[in-house]
Parts: structure tokens; C-alpha cells; sequence
């Protein structure tokens, strides 16, 4: 009955997500305010719909209704409840819903918030986000219906994919999908701007937050992906240039660089049609994304399940939206003015520099990623674009970015002072080079160009704290008077400030783990020691541990210094899930400050050996701190008064309504 | 500067830095890719030692031999052709004989794979999607590997 309700509500919502693309564009046509004015309420109604749809999925599982077959396939009444919950979205199906949940929830918002847009503007956008939701409804309905039954009901379920089952499946997909999704908003906006064939500097003010949200929930969902791979798989591995990971990648670079397109937009009128373009670009790469992982022309543990006839819908949603948006683009965007003037080096200028390697970056990753599928459509040769062609193309086009992010906010609009902006870098850049001076003092043998590394994410963090010095006085007026100023600075300013400092935060940690972690493979007898780094590992012995719905063979191993002060034990383990018969490698980390020890298990030897992977992982920590560091940069920013208020007030009536903050 | 020459230093700097982008991509191509083959491929196309490739096939059953070290060797067939692959480390979970695995590294000289990463990344059915496709083309696939997956496999971890 639940599982029917679902159903139903589903095919209702896209009922309503009809109207809703349909009646507001007429009515934006006809300038008939009462049509337009359907936009919003079908919104709510349809999200309303598509929530009831999510709840009964969800209510299917939690209460192991083995007569839905999805349920049946994934589920296992001996999983805890988390999981039990979480299998929801660990499949195809599921994902999907979630997919469209996330969707329908955006429009609502945007329906529900959006008070100040102009109203055909809304209307429009509206109604291009409903186009979406159709789309990925009707797909859903037509070829991955979750809500199927079985008639003869299994008393047991087939389990989840025992790799999923772990609570990094309750927030990463969640947070990637925001992400993703998110950037469907400036993608409707967009088209809503070019249908109209009018777009101005606010159009930027009303997206900026939305692209801001959808950007820092893609931020922590990446990180988060790549931390759960890294513990998971048993090998240490933080990022695997995996056509999954450049699938969320790819709009990430889009969208990172679309927040920055639209700043100049906001302040300077200027890359109106350029902002329009990365707009579209960043869902559009979504949904590549979408149809690369979704469509199971790459196999790995996302794809779940293969089946063509879902790959050719997404195929062919992709071709209507992507192709659709940019033909409009072709027609419509000669129409759109002009913007300000600014010379080439200037704030503008640096937001261009910004945006110009991030767009190539992303094209690298791009070909990286579908020139092997191409290849193989086209020849029948199956080649692999690992990680060596990352490294010589990503690296290259990432390094000037990095080098001029500290430039950026010290440049004046229209036209910005480079020796200025230099000198006032002075003592970010003698900072990084006595980094790199003692690094090589300190270092024995790691590889040359790590202290340049190091260097370089040290000259990036110390570049966005001299913009807060500079844009503060500090140390050349008194330190009340420079707090004062700190607490004037508008929030965007210390967002900038985090963002950026966090991304230095993330190199620091991927060259320290990449130029110095150090790792062994050994076979170990009962008491056996093993040495790495200043470590040394003594293995204790085996033993089993029963589990909810599997059981766990564990090692113990005392971890002690070299010099023999105790520091505690790991217990890494191989888990067996009887319901699937597969074995996952649970590791075990210590936690050293920010560096950790990594210890997996392989598969014991009748005589009583184990094989064992030890890694050090110096630093490695701060790889995902800095991500945490960028999402609260993107936070602070989100809360700038400018954003939430419609239009931005002159400086005088701020202080005046913001006495301290 | 006129809005027309500022104009054409933005596009020109643009091209050029696509232009950078492009020249590094077609280098990187030359370098770093690395072809799928079975072993009947490596015969055909006379792949000579060296060449990294990535090696696909099915782990021969009882041909799997653990020596010291961690040091393991077993061979790969396709149901034609068979080549013997040495590899020191920790197998990954997935590893069976008689189940698919794709191993990357070079020939040596003495027609030994030398392997220095064994995939583990499989599908539910334990079956890389290149092996899969390979074991079709030489017409020697069997639709139950999944279940023979789930069987226990003689020959383990001896």
C-alpha cells in the first residue's frame, strides 16, 4: 500500500511538474501575470508530491517490505537502522529518487524565497527547473521504478553492497546530489535570462548564492568521497582520477569558476555572456556526470546495475538539455549588452586569469575522462587514462592558478596595480621560501620539487591572510581600530579569505602525503614487529568478532615509537557478509596530529601469517581540513548581508543597522 | 587601451592558454595511456617486453603460487591463451582463481607479465567489464560466474 502511495504521488508530481514547465512560459509569452503566477505554488505542490514519493521509499525500508523488490535487492533486515535508512540511495532506483527529491526541493525553495526576483524572471526559471523535473521523473517512472513489487515476498533481503555499508553513505551522496543539483538553479536561471533575452548585474546577485550553496555542499561531498574511499578500500588512496570522481570534479572546476564569473557580473555588469555560458556548462557537466555514473557505461561500485535502455533515456535527456541550452545560447546571447570595460591587469582581469584555467582544467579532465569511452565506440580499442595523464595536464594548468590566487584580491576593479599588489606580497613570499629554505634542511632524500611545494601552499595561506592584514591596517594603525575594521570587512571578504587559505590548506596535505608517506608490506607471525617511520608495530594475534549482519576477523597490533613509549593498539579487520559472500578490508587509523597511521589486513595464510599494509600518512589530514576550511569560506560568504537583501545598501545605513558583528 | 584592443588581448591570452592546455593534453596522450589487451591480444599484436599495458583475463584455476614475501604467481587465460604473471603484495579482496583480474605492468624479457598493480575493482558478478568483453570475443564465456564467485574456490591461499 505504502510502496502504491509512492507510486502515485510520483506520477502526480510529474503531473504538476507539467503545469508547472508549461503554464508560467505562456503566461510569461502573454504577459498574463495569472499564468505566471502558477509557477510557484505547482513548485511547492511538486515537491510536496515528490517528498511523499521519498518518504514511502523510505518507509519501505526501514520497515523491510521484501515484497518491493528494490527493497528485496538491497536491503537486509539484520542491518542496523542507519543503513537500513542509507540503502535508500545506495542503488539505482533509490539514487534517482534522491536525485529528484533534491531537484523538486531547489524549486521549492527558490519558489518559497525568491520573493524579491522580478516576476517573470521567477516564472520562467520555474519553469525550466520543471523541464528537469519531468524529465528525470518520467525516467524514473518509464525505466527504474523503484516502487515494483514482487509477487511471491522473500523473507530476507540480498543485502546492500557491503562497500556501502558504512555511514559515509548517509552524507556523501546526499551532499554530492546537492551539489550537482544545485547547480541546476543558475543553469534554469540562465535559460529563464535568455528566453526573456534581457539579463543585468542583479540577475548575478539573486544566482551568487545558489551557485555559493550548491559550491560548498559539491566542496564537502568530493572531500567526503574521498576520505571514505581512502579508509574503505584498504589501500590509502585519497583520490584515484576515477571517471566517477572527475565526474563530480568536472562541475566542481565549472562551478568554482562560475562563482567567480559572477562576481564580476555582480560588481562590474562585465562577462555577462560569459557567466551565462559557465552557467549552462556546470549542469550541464552534471548531468554528464549524472548519465556517466547512472547510465553504467563505466563499471565500478556506483554504476550499481547495467541496463541500456537507461543509458540511452539519459542519453537522450542530456542531448535535449545540453543541446537545447546552447543552441538557445547561439541565438539568444548576441542579444544580451555589453558590459563595463577594465583593463587586463585588474581585479576583473584575475577573475578572468581565474576563470580562463579553471575552463581548460576542466576540459583536460574532460578528455581524460571520455576519450576512452570515444575510443572505444569508435575503434574498439579499450585504453586507460590513469593517473600519469592527469598529473601532466591537471598539474600544469592548476600551478599559475595557484601562483596568482593570492594576486587576485589585492587588484583594484577596472584597473589593479601588479608591483602594488607584489609588494604587498612581499611577506607572504619570504614566508613560503623560508619554508622551502628549511624544508630542504630538513628533508633527507624526498623528492626535489616538494619543498616548492610546500612552499607554494604556504605562499597561497599566507596570501589570504596579508589580504585580511591589508584589508584590516593591521600592525600600521592601533589593534582596536584594525578589530574594528576586521568586523566591518564584509562577510564575503573573510569568505574569500577562508576559501582560499582552505585550498592551500589541501595542497599543503596532498604534497606532504605525496612527497613523504612511506609504506610496507610484510608477512607477520604471532609477535612479529614491523618498523615504518618512527613507528613500531607488534602483531598480537587474531581473533573473530560477530557483527549485526556479518563477522569481523581482527587483528590487534600494539603501536609503539621506536624508542618503545606505548601509544596504543590498531585493530584493522577482513569483514565477511554472509547474505552477498564478499569480504571488505576494514582498515585501521591512528591518528598522529594531523598525520595518521594507516594499517589494512590482507587475507590470513593457514599457518597463522598475516600479510599487512602499513602506511604513514604525514599531514594527510589536512587534505580534507582545507575542504572543511573552503565550505566555511563559502558559508561566511552566503551569510554577506548583500546576498540576503535584495539590493545593497549604501555604506553609511549599514553600520548604521549593523552596529557589531 | 580601445575596447577593441582589450578585447583582443583577452581573446588572444585565452586561445593561448587553450592552446597550453592542448599541446599538454596531446603530450600527455603520447605518454600515458595504456591499451587493455588479453593474452591472445598480446600474441596478435606482438606486444614486446616493456610495453606497460593492462592484462586481462580469467586467474587459471590451481595455478596460483604463494611464495616469500608476498610474492604471488598465477596465470591469466583467456581459454586460449595463457600468460604467467608475477606480482609481490597483497592481493586485493576480490582476488580468485578462476575469477576475472586485470593486472597493469610490462612483458619482461623471459615472456613473464611483471605486474605491479592487480585491479580489484569489479561489478557485482566479480567481472571486470574488459575481461567480460574480452572472454566474449574469444567465445568463451560462461553466464555463472557470479555464482561460482560465491562458491568457495580450492586452491586458495595455499
Amino acid at each position: 500500500m505504502i510502496a502504491e502511495l509512492g507510486h502515485y504521488a510520483l506520477m502526480l508530481a510529474l503531473g504538476l511538474a507539467l503545469i508547472q514547465g508549461t503554464m508560467p512560459i505562456v503566461g510569461g509569452r502573454t504577459d498574463d501575470p495569472a499564468l505566471m503566477s502558477i509557477a510557484a505554488p505547482a513548485a511547492v505542490a511538486q515537491f510536496a508530491f515528490v517528498a511523499l514519493a521519498f518518504g514511502a521509499l523510505a518507509i519501505c525500508y526501514v520497515t523491510s517490505d521484501f515484497s518491493v523488490l528494490n527493497v528485496y535487492e538491497n536491503s537486509n533486515s539484520a542491518m542496523p537502522l542507519l543503513y537500513r535508512l542509507t540503502s535508500v540511495w545506495g542503488n539505482h532506483e533509490g539514487s534517482m529518487m534522491l536525485w529528484v527529491f533534491i531537484l523538486a526541493l531547489f524549486g521549492a525553495l527558490v519558489a518559497t524565497f525568491g520573493t524579491n526576483l522580478p516576476v517573470k524572471l521567477k516564472a520562467n526559471a520555474l519553469a525550466v527547473q520543471a523541464w528537469i523535473a519531468a524529465a528525470f521523473q518520467l525516467f524514473i517512472l518509464t525505466t527504474s521504478n523503484p516502487f515494483a513489487r514482487i509477487a511471491d515476498a522473500p523473507f530476507e533481503g540480498r543485502d546492500l553492497n557491503p562497500v556501502l555499508q558504512d555511514p559515509g553513505l548517509a552524507f556523501h551522496p546526499p551532499l554530492l546530489y546537492l551539489g550537482y543539483v544545485g547547480f541546476s538553479i543558475s543553469f534554469s536561471f540562465a535559460i529563464a535570462a535568455l528566453l526573456e533575452g534581457r539579463i543585468d548585474a542583479a540577475w548575478a546577485r539573486w544566482v551568487r548564492p545558489w551557485v555559493l550553496g550548491a559550491w560548498m555542499c559539491l566542496t564537502l561531498g568530493i572531500a567526503g568521497g574521498s576520505y571514505w574511499a581512502y579508509y574503505e578500500l584498504g589501500w590509502g588512496g585519497y583520490w584515484f582520477w576515477d571517471p566517477v570522481e572527475n565526474a563530480s570534479l568536472m562541475p566542481w572546476l565549472a562551478g568554482t569558476a562560475l562563482l567567480h564569473s559572477a562576481v564580476v557580473m555582480e560588481k562590474r555588469g562585465a562577462l555577462k555572456v560569459w557567466t551565462i555560458l559557465i552557467a549552462i556548462l556546470a549542469f550541464s557537466l552534471s548531468l554528464i556526470g549524472t548519465f556517466l555514473v547512472r547510465s553504467g557505461v563505466l563499471t565500478s561500485v556506483h554504476a550499481f546495475a547495467t541496463d541500456p535502455r537507461r543509458g540511452i533515456f539519459i542519453l537522450a535527456i542530456l542531448v535535449a538539455f545540453i543541446g537545447g541550452a546552447l543552441a538557445l545560447y547561439a541565438w539568444r546571447a548576441p542579444l544580451l549588452k555589453q558590459g563595463g570595460l577594465f583593463a587586463p591587469i585588474s581585479r576583473e582581469g584575475a577573475l578572468v586569469f581565474n576563470n580562463l584555467f579553471l575552463t581548460c582544467a576542466c576540459a583536460a579532465v574532460f578528455v581524460g575522462t571520455l576519450y576512452p569511452l570515444a575510443l572505444e565506440a569508435l575503434t574498439g580499442d579499450k585504453i586507460t587514462v590513469g593517473p600519469p595523464f592527469f598529473n601532466a595536464t591537471f598539474g600544469p594548468l592548476f600551478l599559475p592558478l595557484l601562483l596568482a590566487m593570492p594576486f587576485g584580491p589585492l587588484l583594484g576593479w577596472k584597473r589593479g596595480d601588479l608591483l602594488g599588489a607584489a609588494q604587498r606580497l612581499l611577506a607572504a613570499a619570504f614566508v613560503a621560501a623560508v619554508a622551502i629554505a628549511a624544508e630542504f634542511a630538513l628533508q633527507h632524500g624526498g623528492p626535489v620539487l616538494a619543498p616548492f611545494g610546500v612552499g607554494l601552499a604556504i605562499f597561497v595561506m599566507a596570501g589570504a591572510i596579508v589580504d585580511i592584514a591589508e584589508r584590516t591596517l593591521i600592525l600600521r594603525v592601533p589593534l582596536g581600530a584594525a578589530l574594528r575594521r576586521a568586523a566591518g570587512l564584509p562577510r564575503s571578504a573573510w569568505g574569500t579569505a577562508f576559501a582560499h587559505f582552505g585550498i592551500g590548506v589541501t595542497l599543503l596535505g596532498i604534497v606532504s602525503v605525496t612527497a613523504w608517506g612511506s609504506e610496507r608490506i610484510a608477512a607477520l607471525k604471532l609477535g612479529d614487529t614491523v618498523d615504518l617511520a618512527h613507528y613500531r608495530l607488534t602483531f598480537d594475534g587474531l581473533f573473530n568478532r560477530p557483527g549485526p549482519n556479518y563477522r569481523d576477523l581482527v587483528g590487534r597490533f600494539t603501536v609503539r615509537r621506536t624508542n618503545g613509549d606505548l601509544l596504543g593498539t590498531m585493530e584493522p579487520s577482513r569483514r565477511t557478509f554472509p547474505a552477498r559472500k564478499m569480504a571488505t578490508t576494514e582498515a585501521a587509523l591512528m591518528r598522529r596530529g594531523v598525520s595518521q597511521l594507516y594499517l589494512s589486513l590482507g587475507d590470513p595464510k593457514p599457518d597463522g601469517t598475516v600479510p599487512v599494509r602499513l602506511y604513514f600518512k604525514p599531514q594527510v589530514l589536512l587534505i580534507w581540513l582545507g575542504a572543511v576550511i573552503m565550505f566555511a569560506g563559502g558559508a561566511l560568504s552566503l551569510s554577506d548581508r548583500r546576498l540576503r537583501v535584495g539590493a545593497p545598501r549604501p555604506a553609511k545605513a549599514q553600520a548604521t543597522l549593523q552596529p557589531a558583528v | 587601451m580601445t575596447r577593441k584592443r582589450r578585447r583582443l588581448v583577452l581573446i588572444g591570452g585565452g586561445l593561448a592558454v587553450l592552446a597550453g592546455a592542448v599541446a599538454l593534453m596531446l603530450n600527455a596522450f603520447r605518454d600515458s595511456i595504456v591499451f587493455f589487451n588479453s593474452p591472445t591480444d598480446v600474441a596478435e599484436r606482438h606486444i614486446g617486453p616493456g610495453t606497460r599495458i593492462r592484462l586481462g583475463g580469467l586467474v587459471k584455476s590451481g595455478s596460483l603460487v604463494r611464495g616469500d614475501d608476498l610474492k604471488v604467481r598465477f596465470e591469466v587465460t583467456d581459454g586460449s591463451r595463457e600468460i604467467a604473471v608475477a606480482y609481490q603484495g597483497v592481493l586485493p579482496d576480490l582476488f580468485r582463481e578462476g575469477q576475472g583480474v586485470v593486472a597493469e605492468g610490462a612483458l619482461d624479457g623471459s615472456g613473464v607479465f611483471d605486474a605491479d598493480t592487480i585491479l580489484a575493482k569489479h561489478d557485482e558478478t566479480y567481472m571486470p567489464k574488459e575481461v567480460a568483453d574480452a572472454l566474449k570475443k574469444s567465445g568463451h564465456w560462461q553466464d555463472d560466474y557470479a555464482q561460482r564467485a560465491a562458491m568457495p574456490v580450492g586452491g586458495r591461499g595455499q
